[in-house]
């Protein structure tokens, strides 16, 4: 019987160790089975709230773009730098070519492997001419380096320096050229240029009077040649975006916009005469030509304060207009193509920078746009660096874009009323924003305002590589050069920058409100 | 492995418990990369300092690279998550997984006078959660529980069985 019953038993205690064994072996299958049903959940709790936003405003579409499209294919382009100073250096770094003590730099700092991964454009700086001899050096060492962007071969075309921008125009051997001099030469060169049939990217401002801007726009009208203003805004990839998000009419009625400066240090308001070190930077009649320096303006004894500083004085430009301003107003003109303003109002004054300044250190001015039921606003300031946006107010929303984007809703809003009721937008933050470092659109729940407070004019990030700006915008003026079309900022935003920006010159000039008369196409 | 069979009953629990939690976590860390269209870890890799920032910097220098350590990433953690809450090559993925997480503390550690432009989620002073994490892994590496309680136990038999034919 015992045996029988040990027997019998056997096979049963088997079969239960086994299935206690597969039991155990299946112990995490339910925790699998919980975690799928969690996860079916939280997609479909996402459905209700995150994605509907997006859906509901019209913006599956939007995405940041993780590639720039390639340079247009074409034969070398011999290009011809006429002035070399520092923003000359970093036109030629969007070009393709850095000066060696420039790329040991960007070594140290890490930032030579970005650099090093531009596109390459397909072109030799063949030219180089600047009234400063140390200038001159500087441009003829970046354009003979032999280390450029994309890891393309140099051209080995010998690089010449031109003792006269003239000299340069009249040779054939260059097919386009880069105008980087201080802006009083702006539209001369330009206009001379374009007539010798060259190609040409002009540094901001465009010109210092209302003839000058005539003339050039005449002469580009009536040439075949490309022309593109030096803007880089609409190159950030966040621009781009906005641009789509505008025609979706996001922010309700646009009545306001606000554009600022928030500069406080004297590089900042342009003293630029002393280096890091405190001593005086070189420079003098032996160098420097400096009758060919002041070209048109009135003759004046040389002096460094007014070769390095000379943003500081209206017989060479317009100021924190011409060269701040103009950005603003070409990322509003951008994005709305708002044209010139039927008045222009300016009121400022020196009120910090107690030097021998022309140019105010604070300045508020005031556009109208009466046909669009718009204003446009500039407040400056060279003695606070407060964070002010660039805000687009709307009705609805409100639009801050910088270097990355974010738009607001109103608490009040009847477009988004029901939204806000129901929790699924927070007026006490950002209801969108797009940083291109992060990569993706983010709405509501996940909306991380970041940090980046740039007014994206330096750098974009694409795909987790930060891009110039000033690289895309040449890119797109030789994609031009070589494929036809139209450049972002052609002779027509530069015309219509151009009269915006003398109305406010001339407003706060003669301290009274000015117009422009679309007639006789003059400001009055 | 015979040391698992020394485990009390508190003390398997316990490790299936820590288990379960951690490839929980990370199974969902690999499938909502899935999830988010266009997820790239260059945002992450952007903000790499410290020791690990040379070689954040040349993936996110090479498409191809970064496409592959994306690919790596999103599935590795995914593997690693099934492998912990299954219980199969446990220790293979335990191991795994503690290197994956020291990967990440290396490229985002809260190392005193290097600061980061995101901020954290929480305050830390050189140990971070993602570091103990991966110390929690690494115990489970060295105290395995899936021969016991996972499919490493059909695996065993089944190796088993086949040896003893194999005699």
């Amino acid at each position: 019987m015992d045996l029988d019953k040990e027997k019998s038993q056997q096979p049963e205690e088997r079969n239960t160790q086994s299935r206690r064994t597969i039991l155990k072996a299946l112990a995490g299958i339910p925790v699998l089975g919980l975690f799928a049903y969690e996860l079916i959940e939280k997609k479909s709790y996402f459905k209700k709230t995150k994605p509907n936003l997006i859906k509901e405003l019209g913006l599956e579409d939007i995405e940041v773009p993780n590639k720039i499209p390639s340079a247009a294919k074409g034969d070398l382009l011999r290009i011809g730098m006429i002035g070399f100073g520092n923003r000359a250096a970093q036109l030629a770094s969007g070009l393709g070519f850095l000066h060696p003590d420039d790329m040991e730099n960007r070594r140290k700092n890490g930032r030579l492997d970005d650099w090093l991964a531009q596109e390459s454009l397909n072109v030799a700086v063949t030219g180089i001419c600047d009234v400063f001899d140390l200038n001159a050096e500087k441009g003829l060492a970046t354009a003979g380096n032999k280390v450029l962007s994309g890891g393309a071969k140099h051209s080995g075309l010998l690089v010449k320096r031109y003792r006269t921008y003239q000299e340069m125009l009249a040779d054939d051997s260059i097919d386009a050229v880069f105008v980087a001099t201080p802006d009083h030469h702006h539209a001369r060169i330009t206009t001379d240029a374009v007539k010798a049939g060259k190609h040409v990217y002009c540094e901001k401002s465009i010109c210092l009077t209302e003839d000058e801007l005539h003339e050039v726009y005449n002469a580009v009208k009536s040439s075949d040649r490309v022309f593109q203003l030096g803007h880089q805004i609409t190159q950030n990839v966040v621009f781009q975006q906005a641009k789509k998000l505008m025609k979706k009419n996001i922010l309700g009625k646009i009545t306001l916009i606000e554009t600022t400066t928030n500069r406080n240090t004297a590089s900042g308001a342009w003293i630029r005469d002393i280096d890091e070190n405190g001593n005086p930077k070189p420079g003098s009649l032996k160098t420097i030509d400096w009758d060919q320096w002041l070209g048109n303006s009135p003759k004046v004894p040389f002096s460094t304060d007014r070769f390095y500083n000379w943003t500081k004085f209206f017989a060479y430009d317009t100021g924190m207009l011409g060269q701040l301003f103009s950005h603003e107003y070409d990322a509003v003109n951008q994005l709305l193509r708002i044209g010139i303003p039927k008045s222009a109002v300016a009121s400022g004054g020196i009120y910090f920078w107690k030097d021998n300044r022309d140019m105010p250190d604070t300045l508020q001015t005031v556009f109208e746009y009466p046909d669009r039921d718009l204003t446009l606003m500039y407040s400056a300031s060279l003695a606070s660096s407060y964070q002010r946006g660039r805000v687009f107010m709307g009705r609805d929303a409100s639009m801050n874009l910088g270097g990355s984007l974010s738009i607001t809703a109103n608490y009040d809003s009847k477009k988004y009323e029901q939204k806000i009721k129901d929790g699924i937008i927070d007026t006490n933050r950002p209801m969108l924003t797009i940083s291109p470092g992060t990569g993706s659109i983010d709405a509501v729940s996940s909306a991380t305002e970041k940090y980046y407070s740039s007014r994206g004019l330096t750098s974009t990030v694409v795909n987790g590589r930060t891009v110039d700006v000033t690289h895309l915008h040449i890119k797109e003026w030789i994609d031009c050069i070589r494929n036809g079309g139209e450049t972002s900022d052609n002779i027509e935003r530069a015309f219509e920058e151009g009269i915006t920006i003398l109305m406010a010159q001339k407003s706060y000039v003669e301290k009274r409100r000015v117009e422009w008369d679309p007639v006789q196409r003059k400001i009055v | 492995m015979t040391e698992n069979r020394t485990f009390t009953n508190l003390q398997l629990t316990s490790l299936v418990f820590l288990r379960l939690l951690i490839g929980w976590h990370l199974l969902y860390e690999g499938i909502s990369k899935l999830m988010i269209p266009g997820w790239s870890s260059s945002g992450f890799l952007r903000e790499s300092q410290w020791i690990m920032s040379g070689i954040a910097k040349w993936i996110i220098s090479n498409d191809g690279v970064l496409n592959t350590v994306d690919f790596l990433n999103t599935w590795g953690l995914i593997a690693i998550g099934l492998g912990l809450i299954v219980g199969l090559c446990t220790r293979i993925s335990a191991i795994s997984g503690a290197l994956l997480l020291l990967i990440y503390y290396f490229n985002n550690a809260p190392i005193i006078g290097i600061e980061y432009s995101v901020p954290s989620e929480g305050n830390y002073l050189i140990i971070s959660k993602t570091l103990i994490e991966a110390a929690a892994l690494f115990v489970l590496a060295v105290f395995p529980t899936g021969s016991v309680i996972g499919l490493d136990v059909l695996v065993a038999r089944f190796k088993n069985k086949k040896n003893k034919k194999g005699l």
